[in-house]
């Protein structure tokens, strides 16, 4: 029993690491209905830097300044660049421009920072702590509560300020709002460096565990699943979508993989995700689509 | 004042547009004096929305200019004509239907913030004194426009004609000098008319919002209306005082049909 709870809290927390990568996809998602498949890039971006600041000998606090500042000119920049030329096009053609973005931050990251693994180390001391009979990884729980800090701190600011409003608003209708006088841009530019600074905070957690490296770019993938269970546009969704996701794929690892002889966890998430699909097309918090017939 | 507030607020010359070489509007020209209520009519496809769309920006005129508060422009930006003081409703309400009564009105006033994103994010003292402000001015209007019972409905779930108040709140919270209003009345009852008149008629002599309607109830614009223009097939064929209009052979001939 102490087993099952142990493996059940173990997947919970990383469920959290996974939710953290998801709410930077929901954030952009809700503000201009577009898929960002960069989200990954970013995150890539975002650890590449500070690790690179911090190999050069700047403070951690400094180097992570530094690098939330470059976030911030990175999303003006793809603001510019990428959203206002196309705007009033289709989704499916700002997926296909987040997609090549996706390369060119990747490769731009890796040109003027380098392709070889960097060690990252937060200084969080990674010995299991005991909570009766039950171990617990520090790590995760440190995590866990970067991750709750965050989503309060966005709740916040989404919910409780105008920005809020306006936000909710140009996800209604984007002509309205621009004939009401919501800067649609500029909200845009808020939307993506906030997402920015999102995968910073990712981009750290994650990195100081599996090593900085070109790979980090796949949390995406990670994500993927976590968005289908709890909603696109739903911050809520994607903590409990993350928690649903880490939960199952740790459980399925120790008693589902057995039954099959072998390892069941890159896939069983994406499983439980096409279920979900079935039954809830629009996630657990997402808002269902209501469209006249 | 500025000097420019002698002319008429706005002036349309020879403003032409078309849709893949049909026209929706032909040279036309006309001007909107400041501080009147001026009702556009004309059959369904004579153009009206397409020039409510041009004055705010949703569409650019192929020829000829609009002439804002004496300054002229070729096409003009909707979130630039908001800053400048054009408000509008929409023919088919355009609100954000997801959001509460008072949430779209307070999305109204989004133009007349003036804080910046540090201090609205970390509630800084002159951004609670002007979230306060804004929130004063929005519940206003709201009581203004007998909305006060619906105040935290979501608008999706309310019945048309009141999201048609809310979409006159929305545009009127903005204090806006020329105020668009497309179809305002539509689908609604005589009383939901009567009462909508009487809104369209305080926000042009108490609020001093310079009106340009869209209307297809006659009874109506005749009594609302100061000022009226006929359009038929995006050409101009009557522009003059409800009385002049209305005995004008042009115009009975378009639109208003024989008099019998």
């Amino acid at each position: 029993m102490a087993f099952l709870i142990e493996t059940l809290i173990g997947g919970l927390l990383s469920g959290v690491m996974y939710a953290l990568v998801a709410i930077g996809f929901v954030l952009i998602y809700k503000a201009s209905g577009v898929f960002n498949f960069a989200q990954g890039a970013m995150v890539l971006c975002a650890a590449l830097t500070f690790v690179t600041l911090r190999d050069q000998g700047l403070a951690f606090w400094f180097a992570a300044l530094v690098t939330l500042a470059i976030m911030v000119v990175l999303a003006i920049a793809v603001e510019r660049v990428v959203l206002r030329p196309l705007m009033n096009q289709s989704q499916i053609t700002l997926f296909m421009a987040t997609l090549g973005l996706s390369f060119v931050i990747e490769g731009m990251s890796q040109l003027v920072m380098g392709a070889s693994v960097h060690e990252l180390d937060l200084g969080i001391v990674d010995t299991p702590v005991e909570v009766g009979p039950i171990l617990v990884s520090q790590f995760d729980l440190v995590a866990a509560a970067a991750a709750g800090i965050l989503v309060l701190a966005l709740s916040v600011f989404f919910n409780v300020t105008r920005i809020g409003i306006s936000l909710r608003a140009i996800a209604d209708d984007p002509q309205a709002a621009l004939s009401i006088g919501i800067r649609l841009q500029r909200l845009w530019r808020i939307v993506w460096g906030v997402a920015g600074f999102v995968a910073l905070v990712a981009g750290l957690l994650w990195g100081s565990r599996q090593g900085v490296q070109f790979s980090l770019t796949f949390v995406v993938l990670k994500a993927l699943p976590v968005l289908i269970i709890g909603g696109f546009t739903s911050i809520a969704g994607a903590i409990v979508g993350g928690l649903i996701v880490g939960a199952a794929d740790a459980l399925a690892e120790i008693y589902v993989g057995p039954l099959l002889g072998g390892s069941v966890s890159t896939w069983f998430v994406y499983v439980l995700a096409v279920a979900f699909l079935l039954i809830r097309p629009a996630g657990l918090f997402g808002e269902r689509a209501i469209e006249r017939v | 004042m500025s000097a420019s507030s002698a002319g008429p607020i706005l002036e349309l010359r020879d403003v032409s547009l078309s849709f893949k070489g049909v026209k929706a509007l032909n040279a036309l020209s006309f001007a909107v004096a400041r501080g009147e209520i001026c009702a556009l009519i004309g059959p369904n496809g004579a153009g009206k929305s397409s020039l409510l769309n041009i004055i705010n920006g949703v569409y650019r005129a192929d020829e000829g200019e609009v002439v804002f508060d004496g300054a002229p422009f070729r096409r003009i930006r909707p979130l630039e004509a908001a800053r400048r003081g054009i408000g509008r409703t929409f023919q088919h309400n355009a609100l954000f239907k997801r959001l509460s009564v008072i949430d779209n009105v307070l999305a109204g006033l989004t133009r007349h913030s003036r804080t910046t994103l540090v201090e609205h994010a970390f509630g800084l003292p002159r951004d609670l004194a002007e979230s306060r402000a804004l929130r004063a001015r929005a519940e206003d209007i709201i009581e203004h426009l007998e909305l006060t019972p619906h105040r935290g409905t979501v608008v999706s779930t309310l019945p048309y004609g009141v999201q048609k108040r809310v979409d006159l709140a929305r545009a009127l919270v903005g204090r806006p000098s020329l105020l668009l209003l497309d179809e305002p009345m539509a689908g609604m009852n005589q009383d939901e008319k009567r009462q909508m008149s009487r809104f369209v008629t305080e926000a042009n002599a108490v609020l001093g919002a310079t009106v340009v309607l869209i209307e297809h109830d006659i009874g109506v614009v005749m009594d609302l209306s100061h000022h009226v223009v006929v359009l038929d097939y995006g050409r101009k064929v009557g522009d003059g005082t409800p009385r002049q209009v209305r005995n004008d052979p042009d115009v009975i001939a378009a639109y208003l049909g024989t008099v019998h």
